[in-house]
């Protein structure tokens, strides 16, 4: 019989090996999935999980595909610390990818001095904006906020596909629903001339680096850290608990409208209704990989990001269908939740 | 007006289902956020079954039992390992959509046995207050529901006294795994008779909401899943009769509804705190 044995401290050695072993297991399962359903397994998860770090250009597309995942890990990392449980990240991306669009395509004729930064201040506060609905709905009528920021998401999606097949459509789009292509300048600048690097490259891990330091050294950081894991002492301590649910909802709906700023502009170049595909769920996983630590949302964005590059190589060489993406990080995070019993358990055999 | 009584009726069925599933859930304690995800495995392989078989009822077992299937993982994950409630149910729909995404690509646009209709109404319409009713009664009135609520509210106690928590625990989570998947085969071989990449739109969110909303009553259930059959019909309906809002717009209307009921009914925090499982979402070690 499996039994537990509480460690009483959690182990540290543990906290960073769970995320290895889970990856290892994942690739497993993955394959046995696949075997059962009739395809080579070791093909499929080579082709998924290796093939596209040597295709041409496969570093920068992961760079390009981490750049969004790892901004709204970060800030899921400090709300879930907080045990704040925004779950419509999702939306905010797509209500920032919405402004930064609407911005885009009022001013055609804007300097890339003038346009970029107000597409970045746009998103931002569209995204957290969307999300202090979130906050507003718990603090003040105590509605669950799981349930409230998935509800929006949807709402959003249906606002997109609004915009993009009506007020917004291009007229000189043959009624394909989508916007007419952003100024050049919108796009922003490149970090290498004729690349599609764009700024949210940089931007990306600067927030991780801020985050980093906000949670780790602020009075900010630690009250976070103690409403999560000590609801009552945090009470007691006399923290504002309403204050650091807007906060945390800010902050992470914030970074989702960014993320959703940069991916629109500086990588699609329009507005679609594909231009939101499921990063604010992805970025979920990716804040729990990395062990809702900003440090650690580095890596786990871009091993994230290859899940999506996989699908894509999945679907070209094997002709899956790229929702092999979708399967392959559900596993993932079904080992990691699993193998994390190691960090506060013994595992004993008896 | 029967028309319109027998849509909003059909509109409930699938969230009266899955509801009524995660209300047993939630009553022993454990919050399984994998609705979603459960219901599309149901879909999928209810869908699958028929076509491939042509045999309804073997297409309702495997329905419910990729539900129970998806289940199972939850509950090992949540009951036996200790992981986090929210977290694994979140995953369990993040790889309910991708497997019946992969496996349905070959399903898009054919066409399956449907449940056949007696007297216009769908048999699961039926079924699925009968089944309530018996979970009602069940909750109610038996004495195994006594245990089963007992464990929802004080399971240290109920450790104490004998009863085996975690077994009951994972029944009760295979029973909402079931219950998720019979309501993916209701949407996929009777409501809207295909299969279609996320048919079940949100549903099983819709679900959960559904079960705050009735404060964990099954009674209050049956309300509330009709107010949501109803908003979903004039969803429909207003776009039918051709009333110039976008249908995009229109689209978005059960999830605004969903989000102000939520809003309503959570206002008063002393009702909520008043019939919620004491222990909801807490994990539970067994001493020694």
């Amino acid at each position: 019989m499996l039994r537990l044995q509480a460690r009483g401290q959690p182990s540290r050695f543990w906290a960073w090996a769970s995320p290895v072993l889970a990856l290892a297991l994942t690739a497993l399962f993955s394959g046995a999935l696949f075997a059962a359903m009739g395809r080579p397994p070791v093909l499929t998860v080579s082709t998924f999980l290796i093939s596209p770090l040597f295709a041409p250009e496969g570093l920068s597309a992961l760079a390009v595909k981490a750049a969004p995942l790892v901004m709204m890990g970060v800030g899921l990392s400090l709300a879930y610390r907080a045990n704040i449980w925004n779950i419509g990240t999702e939306g905010q991306f797509t209500l920032g990818a919405i402004a930064a669009a609407g911005l885009a395509l009022a001013l055609p004729d804007a300097p890339m001095g003038l346009i970029v930064p107000l597409m970045m201040i746009g998103g931002t506060l569209a995204g957290a904006l969307y999300a202090l609905i979130v906050a507003g709905l718990r603090t003040r009528f105590n509605a669950n906020e799981i349930l409230t920021s998935l509800m929006l998401a949807y709402i959003a999606h249906y606002l997109l596909i609004y915009l993009v097949t009506g007020p917004w459509r291009d007229p000189e789009g043959f009624g394909f629903p989508q916007t007419a292509m952003f100024s050049d300048a919108a796009a922003g600048p490149r970090l290498i001339e004729g690349s599609n690097l764009h700024l949210g490259l940089i931007a990306a891990p600067v927030v991780a680096l801020i985050a980093a330091l906000v949670l780790g050294r602020t009075v900010l950081g630690f009250q976070f850290r103690v409403l999560g894991q000590a609801p009552r002492a945090a009470r007691f301590a006399g923290f504002d608990e309403n204050r650091l649910v807007w906060l945390a909802m800010a902050i992470s709906g914030g970074l989702a409208g960014l993320a959703g700023m940069f991916e629109v502009t500086g990588t699609q170049g329009q507005l679609t209704p594909a231009s939101a595909p499921g990063y604010g769920f992805t970025a979920i996983i990716v804040a729990f990989l990395g062990r809702l630590n900003p440090a650690g949302v580095l890596p786990a964005g871009l091993l994230l990001a290859l899940t999506y590059l996989g699908g894509d190589a999945a679907q070209m060489r094997l002709g899956m269908s790229n929702a092999i993406t979708f399967i392959f990080q559900g596993i993932l995070l079904f080992c990691l939740l699993g193998c994390d019993v190691l960090i506060l358990h013994r595992v004993k055999w008896r | 007006m029967i028309a319109l009584l027998l849509s909003v009726l059909a509109a409930a069925t699938p969230l009266l289902l899955a509801a009524t599933g995660e209300l047993v859930v939630e009553r022993v304690a454990v919050l399984n956020l994998g609705v979603e995800g459960m219901m599309l495995m149901g879909a999928i392989a209810g869908f699958a079954v028929a076509h491939e078989t042509g045999s309804l009822p073997l297409a309702l077992a495997a329905a419910i039992g990729a539900g129970m299937a998806l289940s199972l993982v939850f509950a090992v994950l949540t009951l036996t390992l200790q992981a986090n409630q929210t977290a694994t149910g979140l995953a369990l729909t993040i790889f309910g959509r991708g497997f019946s995404a992969l496996v349905g690509a070959g399903y898009v646009g054919i066409s399956a046995p449907t449940l056949p209709k007696l007297l216009g109404i769908d048999p699961m319409v039926p079924l699925a207050l009968v089944i309530l009713a018996v979970v009602a009664w069940f909750l109610a009135r038996t004495h195994a529901g006594l245990i089963l609520r007992a464990i929802g509210d004080q399971h240290d106690a109920a450790h104490v006294l004998g009863y085996k928590v975690i077994r009951i625990r994972y029944l009760a989570v295979l029973f909402g795994g079931a219950m998720a998947g019979l309501a993916g085969a209701y949407m996929s071989l009777a409501y809207t008779p295909l299969w279609a990449q996320d048919m079940i739109a949100g549903r099983g969110w819709v679900a959960l909401a559904l079960v705050t909303f009735a404060a964990w009553r099954p009674f209050w259930l049956l309300v509330g899943a009709w107010l949501f059959g109803l908003i979903m019909y004039l969803s429909l309906y207003v776009q039918a009769i051709g009333v110039p809002i976008p249908s995009a717009l229109l689209s978005a209307l059960p999830y605004l509804g969903t989000v102000i009921v939520l809003v309503l009914i959570s206002r008063d925090g002393r009702r909520i705190r008043l019939h919620r499982p004491a222990m909801l979402g807490r994990p539970f070690h067994p001493a020694g």
